[in-house]
């Protein structure tokens, strides 16, 4: 098998012909660019950034980087035709990107198979780090996990006792509201769960959804849906009266990518995750935020700064590794620290997850815009599992 | 009590929007037969100008002034799009104007996002109409009461439209017997084209009327198309009442379905369309379509290949076999997974083209196998040699129960309840997390050591392919293919000399289940997993837009389809930013100069020049569509 692999690289090196130039390192990107715009296109004016900024302060140990991207179009199908693009055609060192749970899966398995390095940038499933987990495969978000952790944790501050979820109906949801469930009775045994909804993603019956919460007179909701399923939830919820008087714990809705559209429609209290990137004021982001203003006198979306670090990892990786060979860049990524506009963050060798955070803090709205105040970043490290516990997760 | 009465009031108003765009796709397919696939389109562009207007009109009349006005613009598209494009391909089959209308949704998708940007864009909520009224203590949206109000007003529009106007009889005229209407001397041109300006009016309307309680995003017309096809076929086509009724019966099934059964309300739709057609073949208020006279225009018989073709043919496989030398990894990677397209389409053309079953739906087919493979694989460790056993025989074994349902309806109604039965199979795939992973899929399904390599994998599928399509064809000529053709061509005559239709159709569909499962099993290999994706509308899509541009009326144009959708898909995925937009222009420009699609076109011009059978067959004028 192996032998034959070797035949087929070599093969592959006389006959397509195009290794990478002296004096350039390539890599590939694959995200789901036409259809998810909304998040790709600031992903993408992120990394583009780092990118020039790798290349100004010297490139990888001399040598240019240089990024090969494609589109999926959220299919797992294509991002695989992609892939394999990149990899037998283009001759890159290494793959990054992906939105989608499931297309990050069938990247990580491509790359388990055929024995390449993958940088996973966006997809949340636990799955890709523990479960199926594999040796070639490294991420960078907090996993749907350390977003449930740290919601639970806030949420268990809370006097509420009867809890209702609405999620979409597809292993993001399914598994967030389970993490979220175990994590929270864990923390309060008198809470009960008294009624939940399921609606299919993309296609939310928001009045009825909103009515029947409702109708099981919780204290609280838990909420995971998003883009527009959110609005259409936020509005109908607004208006029958669902989220007076209720507390209210939400994933992801405060990252700009969700909560900009909202506009004056924004909810008010809500505990939730996200990127307040008008008021956070360390040194790094500020660094971060000033480049990327002046370049696209535009402000970052959460989508920028994965796009961002993203570029960041895979230069330090290489840096480090000071070489293209997979085993070399397995190696010199375990336990890699790196700059991020949050921070420095980790790679950790036990499972690969980085110890990139999140901001939790609530919803408000103002100038007809919504914000998130009173937030704080936690980062990975404080909820992931112990390195101990989280090797015993994967296969 | 009173949470039911809401419940009920909430379904009454998610009922309004859905009637108004539904009715406009009944009324376009009762009168000039299009399947308009672009309705979504409509329905997301009339959405988005009516987010520009009413941004710009903030007063109560301007509000409603902007949806009218925005509804108005779209239709005026609508009007254009028919006079430049439809009526060029009136005459060809009749599912070529599907394809037309999918090359525009693709257009407009990327078109949207190039003019309004990329994020989903709020609009605002009605003047005076933001706030709740209280309904038995409960609040309640006033804007919803405004639309609950709203669908019995349109519909009593329409009725007085279509009953006390002669425009009206017109068209009620054309949706009976449109050969008798041109008989009588009718100009059927601007007909058709009133008829379609009004109908996708409607669908903008209804596009608008959502800004207040959607986000408008250029995903939308995907979300609503589905559910509009199934309201229209459970309604009935061309019946504006059953319309009315079947989009209040789904809008109310999801409001009370999400009360029982929180988790189920992605395949409930589904699964009420199936009951229904099972139960009422033609819908609620439905008839069987009328006979079309032109329908049964002369239609060549398909001659077998003669010895000089079968020498071009297996010259053709001789130079697959040898491609190998000149490409690479990746272009063998590319070239596997058109072979697996061609096995695709293959088997959708022998259900379509000769045994006239148009499948909305065939990417069940191919999803059952894909997941009969992996599961195989993933549950009882089976080689990659057994698993592509074991996939097209579950495909073929599920297909034997929904074939026995499908093939007791035609036409269009045959094509729903695949399309039913393929979503139900999605659903069940999407959601049976502990089984097939959700939509996490199931990875891992690689190719035993010898096929791994890309060479060897190619000339897997190769095999493949050419078993298939050699299959197929013998069916096609021999006895058994005769006998689907003569059902397909003249159903009661061929009853008359003693063919089972049900039975021998039956069988066509299990083969061509046998076939597509086949080619699922093969993809599930080539990409080392699978995902619900392979069982989605997309997919089904895919399967049609490659067998007519292959040629409809063609025994193998498919081949051809499939080799040059899937490569100028595959390229421009990877050398564009704006695939869609280029694909579905190239589909307009295709459907417009070979409207018998590529292979229908060239034998045509082979045939004529050689004044003997072409090399494929000769192009048919339309297919019969009797009842």
């Amino acid at each position: 098998m192996r032998g034959l692999f070797a035949i087929m690289g070599t093969a592959l090196c006389l006959a397509a012909g195009t290794q990478a130039m002296a004096g350039e390192i390539k890599v590939g990107e694959i995200n789901s660019y036409s259809a998810l715009p909304a998040f790709t296109d600031p992903y993408k004016k992120g990394w583009q950034l780092a990118l020039d900024e790798v290349n100004a302060a010297g490139g990888i140990n001399g040598d240019t980087l240089v990024i090969i991207s494609k589109d999926d179009g959220g299919k797992p199908g294509d991002a695989l035709t992609a892939a394999n693009e990149l990899v037998a055609k283009e001759g890159v060192v290494m793959i990054s990107g992906s939105f989608f749970s499931n297309v990050g899966m069938a990247v990580a398995d491509f790359a388990k198979q055929k024995k390449v390095f993958y940088l996973a940038g966006e997809p949340l499933t636990d799955a890709m780090i523990w479960s199926k987990g594999n040796d070639y495969t490294f991420r960078l978000r907090p996993p749907n996990y350390v977003q449930a952790a740290m919601l639970a944790q806030e949420a268990a501050k809370l006097p509420a006792k009867r809890w209702a979820t609405i999620a979409p109906n597809y292993e993001y949801g399914q598994s967030a509201v389970a993490v979220f469930k175990e994590l929270l009775q864990k923390a309060r045994p008198d809470v009960e769960f008294v009624g939940e909804q399921w609606p299919p993603q993309g296609k939310i019956d928001a009045g009825s959804v909103a009515q029947a919460i409702e109708a099981a007179k919780p204290d609280a909701i838990l909420n995971v849906e998003f883009g527009a399923d959110l609005v259409k939830l936020v509005r109908e919820g607004t208006t029958r009266d669902l989220f007076k008087g209720r507390s209210v714990v939400s994933f992801l809705t405060g990252e700009p990518e969700y909560l900009d559209p909202l506009k004056t429609d924004t909810p008010e209290g809500w505990i939730v995750t996200g990127y307040p990137w008008y008021s956070v004021d360390t040194p790094a982001h500020k660094a971060f935020l000033d480049a990327y203003q002046k370049r696209y006198n535009d402000y970052p979306r959460l989508g920028s700064v994965v796009g961002y670090a993203l570029v960041k990892s895979m230069a330090a990786i290489l840096i480090k590794a000071k070489s293209t060979d997979t085993d070399a860049l397995i190696a010199a990524a375990k336990g890699i620290s790196v700059d991020t506009p949050f921070g420095p963050i980790t790679y950790r060798a036990a499972d690969h997850q980085s110890t990139l955070g999140a901001f939790i803090g609530k919803t408000a709205l103002k100038d007809g815009k919504g914000v998130m105040v009173d937030f704080q970043y936690h980062s990975g490290n404080d909820f992931l599992p112990s390195e101990a516990d989280a090797a015993k997760l994967r296969p | 009590m009173d949470l039911y009465f809401l419940q009920f009031l909430t379904g009454l108003s998610n009922a309004a929007s859905l009637f108004l765009v539904a009715s406009g796709l009944s009324l376009i397919f009762g009168v000039t037969r299009i399947v308009n696939f672009a309705h979504g389109a409509f329905y997301m562009l009339g959405a988005y100008i009516a987010y520009s207007l009413t941004t710009r009109w903030e007063s109560a009349f301007g509000f409603w002034a902007a949806l009218l006005v925005s509804a108005a613009i779209v239709a005026v598209c609508g009007a254009l799009l028919e006079i430049l494009l439809l009526r060029r391909i009136y005459r060809a089959p009749e599912l070529l104007q599907l394809l037309a209308t999918f090359g525009v949704t693709l257009v407009v998708e990327d078109g949207v996002r190039l003019i309004w940007g990329p994020e989903d864009l709020v609009g605002p909520r009605a003047p005076g109409l933001s706030g709740a009224v209280q309904i038995l203590g409960r609040p309640f949206p006033a804007y919803d009461l405004v639309l609950i109000a709203l669908g019995p007003a349109v519909l009593g529009l329409l009725w007085l439209l279509l009953h006390r106007s002669r425009w009206g009889i017109l068209v009620r005229a054309a949706t009976q017997d449109r050969d008798m209407v041109s008989a009588l001397g009718v100009n059927q041109k601007w007909l058709f084209t009133g008829v379609f300006a009004l109908g996708v009016f409607l669908a903008a309307f209804g596009g608008g009327l959502q800004i207040p309680r959607d986000a408008v995003t250029h995903f939308m017309d995907l979300s609503v198309i589905t559910e509009v096809f199934v309201v229209v076929v459970i309604g009935g086509l061309g019946s504006i009442g059953g319309v009315f009724l079947a989009a209040i019966v789904v809008s109310e099934l999801n409001a009370f379905g999400i009360l029982v059964f929180p988790g189920i309300s992605l395949v409930l739709m589904f699964v009420v369309m199936a009951v229904v057609l099972v139960l009422r073949p033609w819908g609620f208020f439905g008839k069987p379509l009328p006979v079309s006279r032109a329908g049964y225009a002369a239609r060549t018989t398909w001659q077998p290949l003669g010895p000089r073709s079968r020498a071009a043919a297996g010259v053709l496989i001789l130079g697959a076999v040898l491609l190998p030398l000149v490409l690479g990894n990746y272009g063998l990677g590319v070239a596997s997974e058109v072979l697996i397209a061609v096995i695709f389409a293959t088997s959708l053309q022998f259900m379509m083209s000769v045994g006239g079953l148009d499948s909305f739906g065939h990417a069940a087919s191919l999803g059952l196998g894909a997941y009969g493979a992996a599961l195989s694989v993933q549950w009882l460790g089976a080689p990659m040699e057994l698993a592509l056993i074991i996939g097209p025989v579950v495909a073929a074994a599920i297909s034997l129960v929904s074939g026995w349902f499908c093939v007791r309806l035609s036409n269009i109604y045959f094509a729903m309840l695949t399309l039913a039965f393929a979503q139900i199979f999605w659903s069940i795939a999407y959601q049976w997390v502990d089984v097939t992973g959700g939509d996490n899929g199931i990875v891992g399904v690689w190719p035993s050591d010898w096929a791994s390599g890309a060479r060897a994998f190619y000339w897997l599928a190769l095999a493949a392919a050419v078993l298939s399509v050699g299959c197929i064809r013998y069916l096609t000529f021999a006895p058994f293919g005769h006998a689907l053709r003569a059902l397909r061509d003249s159903p009661q005559r061929a009853a008359a000399t003693g063919i089972p239709r049900r039975t021998v159709q039956h069988t066509a569909f299990v083969v061509s289940a046998f076939f597509a499962g086949l080619a699922g099993s093969l993809l599930a290999f080539q990409k080392g997993s699978i995902f619900p994706d392979v069982l989605g509308i997309p997919m089904s899509i895919d399967g049609l837009v490659m067998v007519l541009l292959g040629g409809f009326g063609t025994v193998s144009g498919g081949i051809v389809g499939a080799i040059v959708y899937k490569t100028a898909s595959i390229w421009l995925m990877s050398n564009t930013d704006l695939s869609r937009m280029i694909l579905g222009g190239l589909i307009i420009l295709l459907v417009v100069a070979f409207p018998e699609g590529i292979v229908g076109t060239l034998g045509r011009i082979w045939g004529a020049r050689k004044r003997q059978p072409a090399i494929l067959s000769q192009p048919v004028a339309k297919m019969g569509d009797a009842p």
